[in-house]
């Protein structure tokens, strides 16, 4: 019913004429003594040097960080010493990669910022991703954490074993998209796993909270990722490649009476996404999924359409996922592989999109990537993620 | 002649016999062991037995000690504390004003008691057979004459002292000796009292146990008649004495000064005899 | 299936006694609402008044209609277990030292999915559960789901046995023998599978019935205790502190006075010396050693019950100093509550109506037998909760003062 409300609205104003460009990563550290302005203030510096501008150029800044508290984007410019005309904070976790590129697009194409850099960034000390945890939202603190301390290990041990149950979904399904994840990032400069993953080290690993074994989780690192959007005509002058904004959507805390999540916002406005992109799933050349586990990558194959709800199984058996795979899925590692920096984990997707779709992705290259989505799943706020966002891109 | 007697008649009053001050001679034999010391007190520590009424009436508070401090951040170069406990706890004195019957006399309390009543010759009436056999034993005037027809008559002006050894009796349970029927303590009757302030001006009564008075004297008639008679005739008691079998029957002298309390009723004091060794 | 808890063995004396850890214990101010519930025992969420929602996790504003009217109601905890874990790892120390711990999702009955500890014998989801709202060591309330129909070890549940202080092979030193209320205890602590109970006695020469049966138990062991004086307290917890598991101070003094029927402040002060200073002693000499034991191994100290009265609450003027008395020793308790929280010792308070006793000989029936509160006492240990009102007196002075407290303090006032 939702549904029909939605695809009845006006149809909206396209991203005509802005670009992504600079896609930069800050190298990931298992961990660091520095502190997110460090990483945040580093990968500023890396998008001015692969642009080739000044500080000054750079009018409007969109940061998403958790470990830059007390600050947020406000104080930031202040270290940072820039003087934007327009700023963000978006604290979304893994959605803020594609919530940044849509809030930007739309500033430079309003005029009100010329030049906006994205930044998305964390530290992560020895005991921090504890600290982030016992403190993540007051349901959390009230209703979650009191519970094994687990952090979002046991929230989505909850949601594996009941989409597992649900859905008829194997442990070697989740493996098979994890181990070729893992094939990817040996061709990722900056991914963290250096070694290949084999199905039966998946299946065997270590216990952590049933169903999940240590390689459904992400490893917390500390590092940044950033890109900028300004207008293609400027990144011309610029000498820059850069990608364009098909179409975007976010949705949060969709499906709010579903007992225990099996979708996410993506299925609310996955018609809107494919319409205002004019492609539909079969024109994508590769799917960059927010990957915190993998029943996340596969309720996101899902809910956005590359096959049936409850097909996630079958559709994982038909296909390869590696980065000349039959579906090329997160071709940099994701997260699972190349590791997560914080709020940098919603931008992975974003700047690996970039580099597919202007052929800088060097070994891990998808032939001929002309269009390629990305798509952003975060907070787990108590007992779900609520925030989700998606984004087509296309080689400019 | 008995010693107590020839001490009465030697009267400490008159401060001087054989040209030395009596004062003197007697610095000189307690220097010399001549005359010993003996203590007479109960230690006061919380664990002593202490009277009980029955719970709805008032209760004399027992010894309680709380430490101020020792040498500690309370306090850190001293050590000393705070204690509370009733006019009647542990080895104590009972003024006139303890017992109904002698409320209204002059000088009944223990800051207005003649001070020269505090010190005085001291009869030690031995009932320890007899109270081991019997713990309601009786102490009678008829048990006190005989004990006159060996010691010779009780002074005026003398304390008379019921030695039962129940001080002996280091185990609380013993020494309250409680059954359902209530305290089984030897102590006097009534007609041995009477005896005792009328016809012998006796200064005071003591006892080893908790009251003057038997265990059981509340069937007594009168109630109580150690307290009823010796309070209301303007004498005193002394109560939880030990030690008196380091007395002689006659010939100690007894120092007994309560605290000075505005009106008490009596006070824990420390009880001592001075006795020819 | 749980498997009945057994006699732990003997304690290996060259290993290091581990220290407490607790739970997380930080909530939102509107979250201590299930807290307060809970440490009655009762499992209550936020019902909307205006559009009849359940709520959780707790909310300052109905997340259906946006009503702020919201009031804690009574729930019946029935539910569909949908999801289980098993935790193999933690990011908390008390959870690491006790893995693995079982966690579930629920989908209540009335309507909110909840996050819940998992007791053992809840059959794989989906399966239907009974939800119930526990205390935690930390002192505040979680969600513990338990299998729809009882089961043979039911309370044995290693998750379940860190919610509650069972006194089954525990060690428990009960102040006061002399008195029907603490006969009735001690008997009904040994029912209940204590290992040793230590009963104190204030004056040992003053025989009472009921000594003679106390004797005759094997696990009884009567100590001299008089809680006015804290050299006989500080001895005892010499003797006996560094392995208590389980202090019940029943210890008290109760006269039937209020200020003009009585002259002076002598009762009033004995009421204050055992009901007030008593306890205060009784805290200092034996709360640090049981504050050390907490985690002691699964027999390790656990509770502090204080014996205090529904006159606690409100001044019933025919006992009025009583009632003071008892009022200071609330204020202790929670003073008591704030310090054992640091090692998750449990302090229960019983909030009896007039007990059947000889202080209370005038007071008209309904009154609490000793063996009816002895046995409540018994049930809060075995469910952990922190606040025990046993009796229609008492609950029924309850629910007025919850209601209006005022009106309460007029009532009584006759
Ligand atoms: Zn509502």
């Amino acid at each position: 019913m939702l549904r029909v409300s939605l695809s009845a609205r006006r149809v909206r104003h396209d991203y005509q004429g802005i670009v992504a460009v600079a896609p930069v990563t800050v190298p990931y550290v298992r961990y660091s003594i520095r502190t997110a302005h460090w990483f945040l203030a580093r990968a500023l510096a890396e998008l001015l040097r692969v642009a080739g501008i000044d500080k000054a150029s750079v009018d409007g800044l969109c940061v998403s960080s958790f470990t830059l508290a007390p600050d947020t984007a406000i104080g930031l410019t202040q270290h940072l010493g820039v003087a934007p005309r327009w700023l963000d904070h978006i604290p979304l976790g893994g959605a803020c990669g594609v919530v940044a590129l849509r809030r930007a697009a739309r500033a430079v194409q309003s005029g009100d910022a010329d030049i906006v850099a994205c930044l998305a960034g964390d530290t992560n000390h020895v005991d921090s991703f504890r600290l982030t945890l016992s403190n993540f939202s007051s349901f959390a603190r009230d209703a979650v954490y009191p519970y094994g301390a687990g952090g979002p290990n046991a929230s989505f041990a909850f949601l594996t074993s009941n989409y597992m149950r649900e859905y008829e979904v194997a442990r070697a399904d989740f493996g098979k998209l994890c181990v070729a994840q893992r094939e990817n990032a040996l061709r990722f400069e900056h991914a963290l796993f250096k070694k290949p993953l084999t199905l039966a080290e998946y299946l065997d690993a270590r216990l952590i909270a049933d169903p999940l074994r240590l390689f459904d989780c992400v490893m917390p690192c500390a590092g940044a990722d950033a890109f900028l959007v300004m207008s293609a005509e400027r990144a011309r002058s610029l000498g820059l490649d850069g990608v364009r904004v098909l179409s975007t959507i976010e949705r949060h805390n969709g499906f709010a009476d579903d007992p225990i999540q099996v979708r996410g916002g993506w299925a609310l406005d996955r018609d809107d996404l494919y319409d205002q992109a004019g492609v539909g799933p079969a024109d994508i050349d590769f799917l960059q999924v927010y990957d915190d586990y993998p029943v996340i990558s596969l309720m996101q194959i899902e809910d956005l359409g590359f096959c049936e709800k409850g097909a996630g199984a079958r559709f994982v058996r038909a296909n390869t996922f590696d980065w000349n795979g039959s579906f090329p899925l997160n071709t940099s590692g994701g997260q699972l592989s190349a590791g997560q920096a914080g709020a940098a984990g919603g931008y992975l997707g974003v700047v690996e999109a970039m580099r597919q779709l202007t052929g800088v992705a060097g070994a891990r290259q998808v032939s001929a990537a002309a269009v390629g989505m990305v798509s952003g799943f975060g907070m787990i706020n108590y007992d779900r993620g609520l925030a989700s966002a998606a984004a087509i891109l296309a080689a400019d | 002649m008995d010693s107590a007697i020839s001490i009465e008649a030697g009267g400490v009053a008159r401060g001087d016999v054989g040209g030395a001050s009596v004062l003197l001679r007697l610095a000189a034999e307690l220097v010399s062991g001549q005359i010993r010391v003996v203590d007479l007190t109960q230690t006061l520590a919380p664990e002593f037995p202490q009277i009980s009424l029955p719970p709805e009436m008032g209760q004399c508070w027992p010894f309680r000690i709380e430490e101020v401090s020792r040498y500690d951040e309370r306090g850190p170069a001293w050590y000393w504390n705070n204690f509370s406990c009733g006019e009647h706890t542990g080895t104590h004195f009972d003024a006139p004003i303890h017992w109904v019957s002698g409320r209204d006399l002059p000088r009944n309390a223990t800051d207005t008691i003649p001070p020269e009543d505090l010190i005085g010759p001291a009869c030690v009436i031995d009932c320890t057979a007899e109270s081991a056999a019997d713990a309601d034993f009786l102490l009678s005037r008829s048990f006190i004459e005989r004990w006159e027809s060996v010691h010779g008559r009780i002074p005026a002006r003398a304390w008379v002292l019921m030695r039962t050894d129940w001080s002996k009796r280091t185990d609380p349970v013993a020494y309250q000796n409680y059954d359902e029927t209530g305290q089984h303590t030897p102590g006097p009757d009534a007609e041995a009292v009477r005896f005792l302030v009328e016809e012998r001006q006796v200064i005071g009564f003591g006892s080893e146990s908790i009251g003057t008075d038997a265990g059981q004297a509340q069937y007594q008639r009168p109630p109580f008649p150690c307290h009823y008679y010796m309070h209301g005739a303007g004498r005193y008691g002394l109560q939880c004495l030990a030690n008196l079998d380091q007395l002689p029957p006659t010939g100690a002298i007894l120092i007994c000064p309560p605290l000075k309390i505005r009106n008490g009723s009596g006070s824990p004091l420390r009880v001592l005899a001075l006795v020819p060794a | 299936m749980v498997r009945e808890f057994a006699r732990p063995r003997r304690k290996n004396p060259v290993l290091r006694t581990r220290l407490p850890n607790l739970p997380p214990g930080g909530r939102s101010r509107v979250a201590l609402g299930l807290t307060a519930a809970a440490a009655l025992g009762r499992f209550e969420l936020q019902r909307c008044r205006d559009c009849q929602a359940v709520q959780y996790p707790p909310v300052e504003a109905c997340s259906r209609c946006l009503s702020v009217r919201l009031r804690w109601e009574l729930q019946s905890g029935d539910g569909l277990l949908i999801a289980q874990t098993e935790l193999a790892h933690s990011n908390d120390l008390f959870f690491r030292e006790r893995l693995p711990w079982r966690l579930g999702m629920v989908r209540l009955d009335c309507g909110p999915t909840v996050v819940v500890h998992l007791h053992g014998d809840c059959l794989p989801a989906p399966a239907r559960v009974r939800v119930d709202a526990r205390l935690d060591r930390s002192g505040q309330a979680v969600l513990f789901a338990l299998p729809d129909t009882e089961t043979a070890n039911m309370a044995d549940d290693p998750q379940l046995r860190e919610f509650t202080c069972d006194p089954r092979f525990r060690k428990v030193l009960v102040t006061d023998g002399r008195s029907p209320l603490g006969q009735a205890l001690v008997e009904h602590l040994v029912k209940a599978g204590a290992d040793l109970v230590w009963v104190g006695q204030a004056e040992p020469w003053k025989q009472f019935p009921g000594l003679d049966a106390l004797r005759a138990m094997p696990q009884v062991s009567i100590v001299p205790l008089d809680l006015t004086d804290s050299s006989s307290v500080r001895e005892l917890a010499a003797e006996i502190g560094g392995r208590v598991d389980i202090v019940v101070n029943n210890a008290e003094v109760h006269r039937t006075h209020g200020i003009g029927d009585r002259q002076g402040i002598e009762t009033a002060r004995l009421e204050m010396d055992v009901n007030y200073f008593g306890l205060l002693r009784l805290a200092q000499a034996f709360g640090p050693a049981l504050r050390a034991r907490a985690a002691d191994g699964p027999t390790g100290a656990v509770a502090w019950v204080n014996l205090l009265s529904i006159y606690a609450l409100s001044n019933y003027p025919p006992h009025g100093t009583f009632s003071a008395s008892k009022a200071a020793a609330l204020s202790l308790s929670q003073c008591l509550r704030a310090e054992m929280r640091s090692a998750g010792v449990r302090v229960v308070n019983l909030f009896p109506g007039p007990m059947d006793d000889e202080w209370n000989q005038t007071v008209v029936p309904p009154k609490v037998s000793p063996a009816v509160l002895a046995r409540a006492l018994i049930t809060a240990l075995k469910s952990g909760v922190e606040d025990v009102f046993p009796g229609d007196v008492a609950q029924e002075w309850l629910e007025r003062w919850r209601d209006n407290p005022k009106a309460l303090e007029r009532e009584l006032a006759g």
